[in-house]
């Protein structure tokens, strides 16, 4: 994983609650065995018409959109299917990080695992962002801060290790392959084995 | 004097190879992880590229089931796999566990199935393991006293290399069922209205126990549709303390204990219970003395009624009026006021015996209503078996529904099992998302029993008036 430590970006919001990995990515484009080119399907059924044609109203369709690197997205983003396909098509499109009052469990681990990063705001603050699409936001990772094109600098809570794992670029697997002996450890004092 | 612990407490306890700190989380071991064809090839991808092996081979259980046909063959030798993405996948898992040293239940094995059916038949899933799997319905394997949860495919990896995952701890949630389920009102009913009331995302960030004497009436398949769905409401697992229905239903299955060994088994597991006097960060409760068979009506689970009520009003929810839209019910009318195109009776929530009995005791003489298309997709090969061998096979085609092999299926339409664009569906898995079994499809879910009763009326039907 490459690090990350700033993200400054206009932002696109799809204000809907609860959008599911479903519609994140649709089930029929996980026949795939690479996590590369995910990005054309991103929320295939939202974005595009039947004839592949884009819908003009859907936000990202917006030519405004274009090279946004953050979704600001309604309450509880990521719920449902456990696929890393959702981030990992999010960041094909080239989104970095999304925000709202609620994400869903396993979408944000899979998500900080990717390098996506996933913040969380108040139900103030998110309404402010919902109902201005497209400011300019500056996301600290270091500092842990959002900065408002307003000069406003709001904090937002991220686990420690994460974060220290998106600024560093630091790989979980590496990590957890230096407890190797501890793990055997742990396998051999057993009372009892699976 | 020990501090008196939750179930959940003990089970975390009982994995924690380095514990967690303020700085970092702890590393959980795994005793068991299951891996299907959709969520693993890049992990293993990742571990060609490191040069790593699967650290533990033998507590790794494969099989098959998310893209696979589910249309009948007499042979495996025939089976014709329709996407070409899907084959490849296919032959990518066979390849994997080959050289990796997994053993897979493919296809030809007579246990090949649903990930989250398969571990309980098998007797693999056990009271106080933790268990892990690349789909979020890994919750399932919670009914059984274990802590069970789904990951993504990079965590898979991890898993694969390395037997742990780090994990932060989560929060305990006590879900406690009073009164006894009236008659006719089923498990999936009961999760439904659990649902509904704490919200899509009322469990994220905890562990739900659920507790109480409906709970412990509750048969292992019965808890099982309970603790599947717990992910519906966010939470990160589902649980039930393991009790002498759980070692009866496992006594005596393949991968279970013998003799003494499982004595001993036993004696551990007795003591997986919450203490008495343990206490939990949230405590909800709920009387289901006047509990009625639920349906949802939106686009996700917690948009639910009672089979007769009323579609709620939208007000000025946008979301909620966006989920009307697309469902294209009428606010004010009950949902037996549109007629239904499709009824699947399946997944990994609603495809075990018990459920396929209850479909077939409502659909026994009866044929299902002209132009609908009725598909039953056995969770397991091993349930197919038992299925023809009590005839019920015989009834679901008498009826005028399909049979079908073992699978996913219409939970998911990743196999070429969809419902068309458009088409309203009365269905027994677990998720109605737009989109979810088919481009534009419009899902109800339901029980197994609803569903049938549905499928003779053409109709969303209340199974009690059949
Ligand atoms: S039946 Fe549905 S929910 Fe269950 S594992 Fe398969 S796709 Fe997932």
């Amino acid at each position: 994983m490459k690090a990350i430590k700033r993200i400054q970006s206009r932002t696109v919001v799809l204000a809907t609650k609860d959008i599911d990995t479903d519609q994140i990515i649709p089930a029929r484009f996980l026949t795939t065995t690479s996590r590369e080119g995910l990005g054309k399907n991103l929320f295939h059924d939202l974005r595009y018409n039947k004839d592949g044609s884009d819908k003009p109203d859907f936000p990202l369709n917006a030519a405004t959109a274009k090279g946004c690197e953050i979704l600001v997205a309604g309450r509880n983003v990521g719920c449902g299917s456990s696929r890393e396909h959702a981030p990992w098509a999010l960041l094909d499109y080239g989104f970095r990080a999304v925000i709202s009052t609620a994400i869903a469990d396993i979408f944000r681990n899979n998500s900080l695992k990717n390098g996506l990063v996933p913040v969380v705001v108040d139900d103030d603050l998110h309404q402010y962002l919902l109902s201005k699409p497209g400011i300019e936001i500056d996301i600290d990772i270091v500092a842990s801060t959002l900065t408002l094109p307003d000069g406003r600098v709001v904090e937002f809570p991220i686990d420690v290790f994460a974060r220290h794992c998106l600024i560093e670029g630091i790989d979980q697997l590496g990590y957890l392959r230096n407890h190797a002996d501890t793990i055997q450890s742990f396998e051999e004092a057993r009372s009892w084995t699976p | 004097m020990t501090q008196a612990s939750t179930l959940f407490n003990k089970l975390w306890n009982d994995h924690v190879v380095v514990p967690e700190t303020p700085i970092a989380p702890a590393v959980l071991y795994i005793d068991l992880h299951i891996i299907h064809e959709v969520t693993t090839p890049q992990a293993f991808s990742l571990l060609r590229e490191k040069g790593l092996p699967v650290r533990r081979p033998d507590l790794t259980l494969a099989t098959m089931d998310h893209s696979t046909p589910t249309t009948p063959v007499a042979s495996f030798k025939d089976l014709a796999i329709v996407a070409d993405g899907a084959a490849n996948q296919i032959r990518q898992m066979e390849k994997n566990c080959r050289d990796f040293g997994i053993e897979l239940l493919g296809f030809g094995s007579e246990h090949r199935g649903i990930v989250h059916v398969i571990g309980p038949e098998l007797g693999a899933t056990q009271p106080g393991k933790t268990i892990v799997c690349g789909d979020s319905h890994s919750s399932t394997h919670g009914a059984f006293g274990a802590f069970a949860f789904g990951i993504g495919t990079t965590e898979v990896g991890h898993v694969l290399a390395t037997q742990c995952l780090l994990q932060r701890k989560p929060k305990t949630m006590a879900i406690n069922i009073d009164g006894q389920m009236p008659d006719g009102v089923s498990a999936k009913d009961l999760i439904l209205a659990i649902i509904g009331e704490i919200g899509v995302d009322g469990g994220t960030g905890y562990v739900l126990e659920y507790r109480g004497n409906a709970i412990r009436s509750f048969n292992m398949e019965q808890r099982m549709t309970v603790c599947n769905m717990s992910i519906e409401a966010g939470a990160r697992a589902g649980l039930i303390a393991p009790d002498d229905t759980t070692f009866e239903y496992l006594h005596g299955r393949p991968r279970v204990p013998r003799g003494v060994d499982w004595d001993k088994a036993v004696t551990r597991w007795q003591a997986l219970r919450a203490d008495d006097a343990a206490t939990y960060d949230k405590s909800v409760t709920l009387d289901v003395r006047c509990l009625q068979p639920m349906v949802t009506f939106g686009t996700n689970p917690g948009m639910v009624i009672g089979v007769n009520d009323p579609v709620p009003d939208a007000g000025n929810d946008p979301s909620f009026r966006k989920a009307l839209d697309y469902m294209q019910l009428t606010p004010g009318k009950p949902l037996s006021h549109n007629s239904i195109d499709v009824v699947f009776i399946g997944s990994c929530t609603n495809g075990r015996i018990s459920d396929l009995e209850q479909a077939a005791a409502i659909l026994r003489g009866h044929k299902i209503a002209a132009g609908v298309r009725m598909l039953v997709v056995p969770g397991s090969q091993q349930i197919k078996n038992e299925a023809e061998a009590r005839g019920l096979d015989l009834i679901f085609k008498k009826a005028g529904a399909e049979w079908r092999e073992a699978g996913c299926s219409m939970c998911i339409g990743m196999n070429g099992d969809t419902v068309k664009p458009g088409q309203l569906s009365v269905s027994t898995s677990n998720r109605n998302f737009e989109g979810r079994q088919g481009i534009g499809a419009r899902t109800i879910l339901a029980s197994p029993a609803t569903a049938a009763a549905s499928a003779i009326r053409g109709r969303v039907t209340d199974p009690r008036s059949i």
